[in-house]
């Protein structure tokens, strides 16, 4: 495949990712994904909008995040050294409020007047939840009734905040059921509502304009780094459920030849069996949510239910600009499983004093197996993209520690 | 082929077009009792995980479906064998994009034409996206039949129709299969408006569950797709659902020929 001169001007006017993204959605929702397109070009163009979010970025969210050297981790590990983008110190904790920003900005940009989104781990419904009330919107987040018994704190820090929360029990009662009832209400609810998507997938413009809110990452950690190592890094490493903060962080240095870069995605009990939610490295491409992407599915094109100790990765797809970067080569991917992930929790616990959840546990179980490989004159920056708070009842009962 | 739906929609009465789901109770039986109670064109639901514009009731249906086993090879055998046993009866599969192009848009199409399968209506594949499967149908001679809903306004109207054929299924209402159902005023506003815009025939559904709005709207429209009030039956009845099928097909059939 030959290369293109720019990864960065992607999707094409369709919202193409050569063979990915695209808008497979209803009838009923295509005009408004049309609008959302318009608005969101006027909005780009807009240096008032871009003022809004880069102020509410640094009020609100506390941005720009930290990017910290890890010297006790590198130490550990022996090898390359290894730094950190610190989106675990954002408000409510995880990367996800940098696209709730954007997006009910744009929807009120709409006049959209009711906000849905769904949610997984809830970490993006509790982000949802809390630009809705900042901005005294009602809110509607649906939650697989699954996720909702596993997730008990995000519930309710999302009903605190003044949000309804509605169990999906259809399907298998988890992301991805959470997501086709998303769809359901807002194709019932085109003319007030605005769909809050929480990652770099679904029909364009979403992959497009959630990778965009979510760069404020990577060129935040392009900057720092410069700025404090007067170079670039080696290799980006993130983890990847539908991929969008490792997409912010890797986006602003894509046309960066010599940072390569490292998507991790949830390898569950291990890549050999189905429990696992490694769509790029055991699924297959097809339509699902309104794009094209690969899919965990059998030979029927039936979505199969992936697994992972992380609810935030456990969804059987993944963003379109990432199944395009894999066919191109440009970003590797590999996958770790759950008790890698465990041991890396741990591992961060205690080298570094922080806490991680257990999404960018995955990045980090990955980064202790390659920085080894490297010299220790190369620099490995990984995103370290939510706390793990809420995964502590999850770690204990792995661990055997009744709370 | 698409004969059979011209001839369907060339009845001296509006076509009476009843959908159920393949591999949801016994599908064969059903089929033919929605044929002996009167429908002109079947469709058949092609059971998918994820049936994201469908109502609890197709939800469920889809579910028991696959739940018991259905493979995409079953959907082929079930309409392969409802063309032997009704040559004349045109049958149109309705599903979501996933399991249509899974081994590539060309073995759809051409499974599709070798089973006798005269229509195809993919919920999630928009005019914008017609490369992933309409060139395919349209070369196989299966009609690609699109959707046009109440969003659908008069700029993107002649968007939708380029390439579709068959028939026009308006979905009366902005939601899912099965809930709420649309003011008749709209219905006859908007077949009015499509109308002008087309010569393929118009076919309302989404809500409709009683022959007294089948009738009203086969007053406006060329066809009257009902689906949801029959998979409820399947679902309730079970090996007792041809009976049901047959009876509320017939009197959904009688409603339709009685309005013009």
């Amino acid at each position: 495949m030959n290369s293109p001169n720019s990864f960065r001007n992607m999707p094409d006017e369709r919202g193409h990712f050569g063979d990915y993204g695209g808008r497979y959605v209803a009838e009923t929702l295509m005009p408004l994904v049309l609008d959302l397109e318009r608005e969101y070009r006027v909005a780009q163009a807009d240096p008032a909008f871009q003022a809004q979010f880069d102020d509410l970025l640094e009020h609100y969210v506390g941005r720009p995040s930290p990017l910290y050297f890890a010297e006790r981790l590198t130490e550990a590990l022996g090898g390359a050294q290894v730094w950190f983008k610190r989106d675990e110190l954002n408000h409510t904790g995880a990367h996800k409020i940098n696209n709730c920003i954007g997006q009910i900005l744009l929807a009120m940009r709409m006049g959209k007047t009711r906000i849905i989104a769904e949610t997984g781990a809830g970490q993006h419904g509790v982000a949802t939840a809390t630009v809705c009330a900042r901005f005294g919107l009602p809110c509607v987040i649906y939650m697989g009734a699954t996720d909702v018994a596993r997730q008990a704190p995000n519930v309710f820090r999302m009903k605190l905040l003044g949000a309804e929360v509605v169990p999906v029990t259809s399907g298998a009662a988890t992301l991805k059921d959470a997501m086709n009832e998303g769809l359901r209400d807002w194709v019932a609810n085109v003319h007030d509502t605005f769909y809050i998507i929480g990652t770099a997938a679904g029909p364009h413009p979403y992959p497009e304009l959630v990778r965009d809110f979510q760069s404020v990452i990577g060129k935040e950690a392009r900057a720092q780094m410069l700025s404090r190592t007067g170079r670039l890094p080696d290799l980006l490493v993130a983890a990847i459920g539908g991929g969008s903060n490792a997409l912010g962080l890797f986006h602003p240095f894509l046309d960066d030849p010599d940072v390569k870069m490292l998507g991790v995605e949830a390898a569950g009990y291990g890549l050999d069996g189905d429990q696992h939610a490694a769509s790029l490295l055991g699924g297959f491409p097809g339509v699902l949510h309104g794009n094209k992407t690969y899919l965990l599915q059998d030979e029927d094109g039936q979505i199969t239910e992936g697994h992972s100790i992380s609810a935030g990765l456990d969804y059987p797809g993944i963003g379109p600009e990432h199944a395009w970067l894999k066919d191109m080569g440009r970003v590797e991917y590999t996958a770790v499983t759950d008790d890698e992930a465990l041991d890396a929790f741990q591992l961060l616990c205690r080298t570094e004093g922080i806490i991680p959840a257990l999404e960018p546990s995955h990045a980090i179980a990955a980064v202790t197996k390659v920085a080894k490989e490297m010299p220790d004159d190369t620099i490995i920056l990984a995103n370290l993209c939510g706390r793990g708070d809420k995964d502590i009842f999850t770690v204990a009962e792995k661990l055997g520690v009744e709370m | 082929m698409t004969n059979r739906l011209s001839s369907a929609f060339s009845k001296p009465h509006p076509a009476l077009v009843c959908f159920i789901t393949a591999g949801d109770g016994d599908t064969a039986a059903n089929l033919d009792a929605l044929v002996a109670g009167g429908a002109d064109v079947i469709e058949l639901g092609m059971p998918f995980t994820d049936p994201m514009a469908d109502g609890p009731a197709i939800q469920e249906a889809n579910l028991r479906s696959l739940g018991k086993g259905t493979t995409t090879a079953d959907v082929f055998a079930i309409a392969a064998a409802f063309r032997q046993r009704h040559p004349e009866v045109p049958l149109v599969l309705m599903g979501y994009a996933n399991p249509m192009v899974r081994r590539g848009p060309e073995w759809f199409a051409d499974a599709c034409a070798r089973a006798g399968v005269d229509g195809v209506i993919c919920v999630d594949i928009p005019p914008e996206e017609d490369d992933a499967l309409g060139p395919q149908l349209r070369a196989a001679g299966i009609a690609p039949i699109r959707l046009a809903t109440p969003t659908t306004d008069a700029a993107r109207l002649p968007q939708v129709l380029e390439g579709s054929q068959g028939f026009l299924y308006y979905v009366s209402v902005a939601g899912i299969t099965g809930k709420q159902q649309a003011a008749q005023a709209s219905i006859e506003d908007a077949v009015a408006r499509l109308k002008a815009a087309t010569d393929l025939p118009v076919a309302v559904g989404f809500g409709v569950r009683t022959p007294e709005q089948a009738e009203a709207i086969a007053r406006v429209a060329d066809g009257v797709v009902v689906g949801s009030a029959l998979v409820e039956l399947v679902g309730e009845y079970g090996a007792e659902a041809p009976a049901k099928l047959r009876d509320f097909t017939a009197s959904l059939a009688a409603a339709v020929r009685a309005a013009r």
